[in-house]
């Protein structure tokens, strides 16, 4: 067969074999490539933000000159510089990391793979994704040199402050529409692909549940994305036509009356903008909850306690998240009425959250539970999660919030699910699945030291925030509340964040040499070296180019592990009797 | 599996799901397009309901107009769907012709919308021209009301020649309900541009209405515009159907069917939207 193959399929040039190649795999590993870039890059972002909040006007030694007069003089950051970071830091961190790295990576390599499929449905449309998301994370980057820098009025960009800023926001807008059209693309593809080319016997019920997550995901992706669409396009037409979607009659700018027709609203963006984002904070989670359960799952060797609760919980989570997205918006003055509503149906979403997150605490129970990496970052993404799932409770509440809103406790409680919650889920992802696209193992001993001090300086970075807000720290200030006689208890906390963001950046270096020296210096392994279940394992490593070299059948769940009377702890879904 | 992979239901459907990759694909896109356009007429209804007063939409646009681009594109919705026919009846030709005439139909309905986009801003075209090209012109063609006719008419007349040249190819292979209908269809094109000309005769250069003048018009050109802009990309799909993609039929007719077929429903998509447009912009 295996010869057979290679016969059919003559050599390609460079281009096509790596760059306009449609294989999934090869799509995939653009994605994570390109998303593990951004993600490095919104840090340094966020690095420089720190020294700014730790020493408030103390010039940056040595790479602060690199800036230009324009951004630091003499070192010394300028507020519209501190906001550009604080922009683009959410916007590349959420659209052009996290995601397409949760999504565009791990839904690439690995839905195909798992569900016994040659491809992805459409190839050709994957690969204008990829593009689309590159295109769209260039005009990003290119923001930032063009007059007045980058965008400036947050990751929400809410009018009418986004719509009178300088030229980065019309970047912003564009670079969005391309974003979201990537994100369109595959997430029909994903959509599709699961729909329709699972192998026989692989019902829905048997999937994994990491493609169960990608498939909601994709759900909202493909719906909550268009509104957002909308509202740039509006957005867009109000800075270029002049027109007035989201411009109130009467607006003073600098003591001077615009001169626009007026009559429009500026929550009308809000709420679009929230429609899209509250869903958008599921895709974020998903597919880590979905990683994390396959990696749990498969080192307590045990099946998931309670899969069906997990993807019936899943299920209502993505419908739900349709309907929450106003508390983001209790500070706007909404009335009681519609502000019950949304608490309401906030308080009902945490369930099926605390079903799954208690369903694979309970997968523990009774396990023998191997330490190495992978499950070590699975492990610490359950109670970090957490942490943020419960920080968010009383911001779900209108009460709370309008003491809570606009400090630094939101800006906790947010990063608690997304850094050591999502991104801790998708290092233990890469340490999991890289044997399977290299053939060899990532190092332990850099594995741990990778792990350990991350998880240690997440938490000193974190915690002090949630500190800071009760306090009633404004998330909002360049100086970090210097000025604020009511924070000063709390302004020394600055300093240890900070520290442990600069500490955390240099214990990545062992992630990054031991991704690059296990591709020749791992240790070699077998098609399968976590005895795993799940079909992405019955295929060679790596594997070739349409997956499999046999049909692949599937006779059972994806988790049995320790069947009793099997006389291996685990029995494959492609296998057809127990051993 | 044969050693060369083939993705699966290409062609044929699923029997579980009952529908062919593409299919599903083409739905799961329009619910996406369902959701973009919703965002921006739930946009409508908001400034709206929040504006102290709101023009009819009458006042500004021609009512006739818009009812003859609304016939215009049903119609080509008809011949989407007579083209996917006429391909299930292994015919080619009247695939071709009836594929053609949905994107003339389509292109008649850009054209109209170009005229009723220019008829909203006074355009004074000397501005455009060095002054001694532009004293030239004016006199040649009698004055600037007489030359801004000048492109349209060009264009108008390049329609029809169109239309009969396809009607002339048609004429000699085709039934009499065929040419029938093309003689119809050439009627209703050449009473649009009448009907054009004569709301340009009407409004033209006696007031501006850009995007900025009011909500209303920055909802009409956004909308309209993001309509037009699919109606373009289904121009530009159907053409690559029309001209190189119909190499397809050779090999695989099966499948150039199907995308015939998934053209066709996103084609009705956009019909569909216009169908919406249409009341509340130009009626409500």
């Amino acid at each position: 067969m295996t010869s057979d193959h290679n016969a059919h399929h003559p050599k390609v040039g460079f281009w096509r074999q790596y760059v306009f190649n449609t294989d999934h795999k090869m799509i995939g590993l653009w994605y994570g490539i390109t998303a593990l870039f951004f993600l490095f890059f919104g840090f340094c972002l966020v690095m420089l933000m720190r020294w700014q909040l730790a020493y408030p006007g103390v010039a940056l030694p040595v790479i602060g000159k690199w800036f230009g007069e324009s951004r630091m003089p003499d070192g010394v950051m300028l507020p519209e510089l501190y906001n550009q970071l604080g922009a683009m830091h959410g916007t590349i961190m959420v659209f052009m990391g996290i995601v397409p790295l949760a999504v565009g990576a791990y839904g690439n390599v690995l839905i195909p793979l798992m569900i016994g499929a040659p491809d992805m449905a459409f190839p050709k449309i994957n690969l204008a994704s990829y593009w689309a998301y590159f295109i769209g994370g260039v005009i990003m980057l290119a923001s930032f040199f063009v007059p007045g820098g980058a965008a400036a009025a947050g990751w929400t960009s809410y009018a009418p402050l986004a719509v009178i800023s300088t030229m980065g926001q019309t970047m912003w807008i564009i670079g969005m529409v391309f974003l979201i059209t990537s994100s369109l693309l595959g997430a029909v593809n994903f959509l599709t692909t699961i729909i329709q080319m699972r192998a026989p016997g692989l019902t829905f019920m048997k999937l994994p549940f990491f493609v169960w997550a990608q498939f909601i995901t994709a759900f909202l992706l493909l719906l909550a994305f268009p509104p957002l669409e909308a509202a740039a396009v509006m957005q867009l037409m109000d800075r270029v036509a002049h027109t007035s979607f989201f411009m109130p009659s009467g607006l003073m700018v600098s003591g001077q009356p615009l001169q626009i027709s007026g009559g429009g609203s500026v929550l009308l963006w809000q709420h679009l903008f929230w429609f899209l984002a509250h869903p958008e904070v599921y895709v974020l989670i998903l597919p880590a909850m979905g990683i994390v359960s396959e990696i749990i799952a498969n080192n307590s060797r045990k099946p998931l306690w309670g899969y069906k609760a997990m993807v019936f919980s899943l299920i209502f989570l993505g419908f739900m998240s349709f309907i929450v997205w106003a508390h983001h918006m209790y500070i706007t003055g909404m009335g009681t009425g519609i502000s019950s509503f949304f608490q309401a149906t906030t308080m009902i979403i945490s369930i099926p959250s605390v079903i799954i997150l208690t369903a694979l605490f309970l997968s523990l129970w009774g396990g023998s539970i191997r330490f190495n990496t992978p499950m070590l970052f699975a492990l610490a993404f359950l109670p970090m999660f957490g942490i943020g799932g419960l920080t968010g409770l009383p911001l779900g509440l209108s009460t709370p919030d309008i003491h809570l809103h606009d400090t630094y406790y939101v800006i906790g409680h947010f990063h608690y699910i997304v850094a050591p919650g999502t991104i801790f889920a998708l290092f233990a992802g890469i340490y999991y699945w890289y044997p399977k696209l290299t053939g060899r193992k990532m190092n332990e001993f850099l594995g741990h030291l990778h792990f350990w001090p991350t998880l240690v300086c997440m938490n000193f970075l974190f915690m002090p925030m949630l500190i800071q807000g009760l306090a009633g720290v404004s998330r909002r200030l360049y100086d970090g509340g210097m000025e604020y006689s009511h924070a000063q208890g709390v302004m020394h906390l600055n300093g240890v964040m900070s520290y442990a963001a600069w500490i955390m950046a240099l214990f990545q270096i062992p992630f990054i040499i031991n991704i690059l020296l296990s591709l020749k210096g791992g240790e070699k392994v077998n098609d399968n070296p976590w005895g795993s279940t799940t079909l992405e394992w019955a295929t060679a490593t790596p594997p070739p180019h349409g997956n499999f070299a046999f049909d692949p059948k599937v006779y059972r769940g994806p988790y049995e592990y320790s069947v009793p009377g099997a006389s291996v702890d685990y029995t494959p879904q492609y296998q057809e009797k127990v051993i | 599996m044969s050693s060369v992979h083939v993705l699966p239901y290409t062609v044929s459907p699923r029997q579980d799901t009952g529908l062919f990759n593409a299919k599903l694909g083409i739905w799961l896109f329009l619910g996406s397009e369902v959701m973009l356009f919703g965002g921006l007429f739930s946009a409508y209804i908001l400034l709206r309901m929040g504006a102290p007063n709101w023009p009819m939409g009458s006042t500004i646009l021609s009512i006739p107009i818009g009812t003859f681009n609304t016939i215009v594109l049903i119609t080509s919705s008809v011949t989407m769907v007579m083209a996917w026919v006429s391909l299930k009846l292994q015919e080619l030709k009247k695939f071709r012709m009836y594929l053609g005439l949905t994107i003339l139909l389509a292109l008649t309905f850009l054209m109209v919308k170009a005229f009723e986009y220019g008829a909203k801003f006074s355009i004074h075209y000397h501005e455009y021209f060095p002054a001694l090209f532009n004293l030239a012109v004016h006199r040649l063609a009698g004055g600037i009301a007489a030359m801004a006719l000048v492109p349209k008419c060009i264009l108008g007349f390049f329609f029809l020649w169109a239309v009969w040249s396809l009607a002339q190819v048609a004429f000699k292979d085709f039934s009499r309900f065929v040419r029938t209908a093309i003689l119809l269809i050439s009627v209703i094109a050449f009473i649009g541009i009448i009907l054009t000309l004569f709301e340009l005769g009407n409004r033209h250069s006696h007031h501006n209405f850009p995007p900025s003048y009011s909500t209303y018009m920055a909802i009409y050109f956004t909308l309209t515009g993001l309509h037009g802009l699919h109606v373009l990309g289904g121009i530009i799909v159907n053409g690559y159907f029309w001209g190189p993609g119909r190499r397809m039929w050779l090999d695989q007719p099966e499948r150039f069917t199907n995308r015939i077929e998934v053209a066709g429903l996103y084609w009705h998509f956009v019909d569909l939207v216009w169908i919406f447009l249409f009341p509340v912009l130009y009626l409500l």
